[in-house]
């Protein structure tokens, strides 16, 4: 791993691989399934729930004025339909040491 | 959809998957993130986004329904980016 404090997919497919018990190019093409089913739903308007993970939300925003910050020209950000994760308690739990 | 919607769906994509597979996938996925972030290193998943954990510092809040003081301790949150390709396909409205 070249970078000690970020894991990628590559780590998250290894970890698939040795407890599922598929080959290496089965677990990649799951865990990519895994994740396009998330995004489709959410791109089809569908909350995603995983229960002691967390939940993946759609916020609709309102058009609103917003400014670069370097240059402080002022532009219209169109409306849009945004993603947010809200962490479930025991995912918390764990982060703080607290296992249930 | 739900966890096991989520786990059905890829063993129903996955003819050569069972759903004790897939609920083992969909778990092991999971567990591997919240074990990555309980550890404090970062999850990047390219095209999804990525899960990263941030620190809150001890503050002193309030019991909204006695107005009594209260001390939260310093604790470390998850946080959730979305990354490009998923904020470009939920954005249309």
């Amino acid at each position: 791993m070249k970078d000690t404090f970020t894991v990628t997919k590559a780590d998250i497919v290894k970890a698939v691989y040795e407890r599922v018990g598929l080959s290496k190019a089965e677990s990649a093409s799951l865990v990519d399934d895994l994740f396009e089913i998330i995004r489709k739903s959410l791109e089809n308007g569908e909350d995603v729930k995983l229960s002691g993970f967390g939940h993946f939300v759609l916020r609709n925003k309102k058009e609103r004025i917003g400014r670069n910050p370097k240059t402080g020209v002022e532009i219209m950000i169109t409306p849009r339909r945004v993603v947010t994760f809200r962490a479930s308690p025991i995912m918390k739990n764990r982060m703080n040491g607290i296992r249930d | 959809m739900t966890k096991s919607e989520l786990i059905a769906k890829i063993s129903d994509d996955n003819s050569g998957l069972t759903r004790k597979e897939s609920e083992v996938l969909v778990n092991t996925v999971l567990d591997s993130i919240v074990d990555t972030l309980a550890q404090g290193k970062g999850v990047e998943l390219r095209g999804f986004g990525s899960f990263t954990i941030r620190d809150r510092h001890a503050r002193t809040g309030r019991n909204p329904k006695l107005g009594t003081s209260v001390d939260v301790g310093a604790k470390v949150v998850p946080h959730f980016k979305p990354g490009k390709a998923l904020r470009e396909r939920v954005l249309l409205t």
